[in-house]
């Protein structure tokens, strides 16, 4: 077996990778933050204070604490610390999840917007660039043969036992990867946008027909929330399969394009 | 080392983590760098909203039966001054509605002659800038024609919303205000509402008048007015930003 380094990522794939990741990571703190400002979510076009399917709140216990209470479609649970109530305040998330980390809604939706911006308009050039270069349908799309069920369900085998393609395999993506980035840049990425022009009443005005589309005003912004909480997940497990599958070899990929992988001479 | 020990180290170091995590957003937050790059996205946000919302596009109007049971009031629920409590006890007897500034006729109006100029009714909905939306329905004195009464000066290019409640306490800054341009003072949809699901409008709603501008996120809705004011800058009012939430952060053009 000797170690040979392919080129992987080209440099389109890396610029728009990291200047998605910076903006996500400022675009999820700062919307947490905005969040905050009423941490409860609804469907339908307006908000039934009485009846939200998601709230946080602080509730009194006998000792005179503050417990925070996340209640989910009539389920309540105590999420003490973490939702509702945090250093004994009463808080939607924690300081450390938002950007600021003191309360202020302004510097929040002033973050997001700027970084709205950036994340709509390099997410836009890549979709172009990605579909345009035929690296859509060379490198992400599941080939015929990784679409059969005994290949997907041996994927699925070889993902829980934390075994990850070697060699020749580990040319390209399996299929789990990537349905998870398409996932990620067809559905969740543009969702984010859409959802979030929706929850402006200027927008509205302008396209009345998308706010409907996804089912009024409130139901776009828990959509938003739901589709961020998505991206979260997946954030998750990306950088624990990056850590995983072997640390160093994927940043390098991600930084300078190259990614080792064995093969037999 | 014990369990304890690392523990102990394990729980110090997510702690440190977490303070330097805190601390470099916090830093970032007050960059000079961060702040001009954020107050560029700013300038293209308004850019974007104008260029889109040129056109007197109407915000969506709803039917009866989509009014919220129970419409949210947020800000000054009452004014506590003695000149507004005076208004009060006589049910806006002798309240009137200034319309000054940069115009060719100043007006002093009492409710029966707001009730008089042209009205419109509309069912809208109303998103505050916190997230939450209610539906409501209201009616009023279309501004643009009142504008027009007035007549606006040629230098005329803001309209400023001169409120009775102190939401930001005693001093010059404390008053609530706010202010349009004109394209959105002429807007159809621009009200001076006096009366809110079919009944005089509240106090916690801002009786006797408020403004509806509904394109635009709820701080805008100046309740309350007393007076109106034609400007050719508002630099000189308040805090210069040209309302009490914009004196505060918040964007003047709150269409998002």
């Amino acid at each position: 077996m000797v170690k040979i380094r392919i080129r992987r990522h080209s440099l389109p794939v890396r610029i728009a990778h990291w200047v998605n990741a910076a903006a996500f990571v400022l675009l999820l703190a700062s919307g947490l933050q905005i969040f905050n400002a009423h941490p409860a979510l609804y469907w339908g076009q307006k908000s039934d204070f009485d009846r939200p399917w998601v709230a946080m709140t602080p509730s009194g216990s006998a000792d005179g604490r503050l417990i925070g209470v996340t209640e989910v479609a009539g389920r309540r649970f105590d999420t003490t610390n973490l939702l509702g109530v945090s250093d004994g305040q009463a808080r939607g998330f924690p300081a450390w999840a938002t950007l600021p980390s003191y309360r202020s809604l302004a510097e929040g939706r002033r973050w997001h917007f700027a970084m709205a911006w950036l994340f709509a308009i390099n997410g836009a050039l890549y979709l172009l660039w990605t579909f345009l270069s035929g690296h859509l349908f060379r490198d992400l799309w599941p080939t015929r043969e990784q679409s059969r069920p005994r290949h997907i369900f041996k994927d699925i085998l070889d993902h829980a036992r934390l075994r990850f393609p070697k060699g020749e395999e580990a040319r390209r993506y399996n299929v789990i990867q990537k349905w998870a980035y398409l996932a990620v840049i067809l559905v969740l990425l543009p969702l984010m946008v859409l959802t979030g022009l929706c929850m402006s009443p200027g927008f509205n005005a302008v396209a009345p027909w998308l706010v409907e589309a996804f089912g009024g005003r409130q139901s776009a912004r828990t959509i938003h929330f739901l589709s961020a909480s998505g991206l979260v997940l997946f954030f998750l497990v990306h950088l624990s399969l990056v850590a995983l599958s072997g640390l160093w070899n994927n940043l390098r990929s991600m930084v300078t394009g190259r990614y080792a992988i064995e093969v037999g001479e | 080392m014990s369990g304890l020990d690392r523990r102990g180290l394990i729980a110090g170091a997510g702690a440190a983590l977490g303070g330097l995590w805190l601390a470099g957003c916090d830093r970032l937050n007050r960059s000079p760098t961060a702040q001009a790059l954020i107050g560029r996205g700013e300038a293209l946000t308004y850019k974007a909203q104008r260029a889109l919302l040129g056109g007197g596009q109407l915000a969506k109007e709803f039917a009866p039966k989509d009014v919220s049971p129970a419409f949210k009031a947020n800000g000054t629920m009452r004014p506590r001054t003695p000149e507004y409590e005076a208004l009060l006890a006589s049910q806006f007897a002798d309240w009137r509605l200034v319309v000054d500034g940069l115009v060719k006729t100043p007006l002093s109006l009492s409710l029966a002659d707001l009730h008089a100029e042209p009205a419109r009714s509309q069912i809208t909905r109303h998103d505050c800038v916190e997230g939450w939306s209610c539906i409501g329905q209201w009616r009023g004195a279309r501004l643009g024609p009142l504008l027009e009464k007035a007549g606006l000066a040629d230098s005329a290019r803001y309209i400023v919303f001169h409120c009775a409640d102190r939401l930001g306490g005693e001093g010059p800054r404390g008053l609530y205000y706010e202010s349009l341009d004109l394209a959105d003072a002429f807007h159809p949809q621009t009200l001076l509402a006096y009366e809110m699901n079919g009944a005089p409008l509240s106090v916690p709603h801002g009786a006797p008048l408020r403004l509806r501008v509904e394109r635009q996120l709820g701080y805008k809705h100046a309740k309350y007015v007393m007076r109106i004011e034609a400007v050719e800058s508002f630099a000189h009012i308040a805090g210069g930003k040209g309302g009490f939430w914009e004196d505060r952060g918040y964007e003047w053009y709150a269409g998002i």
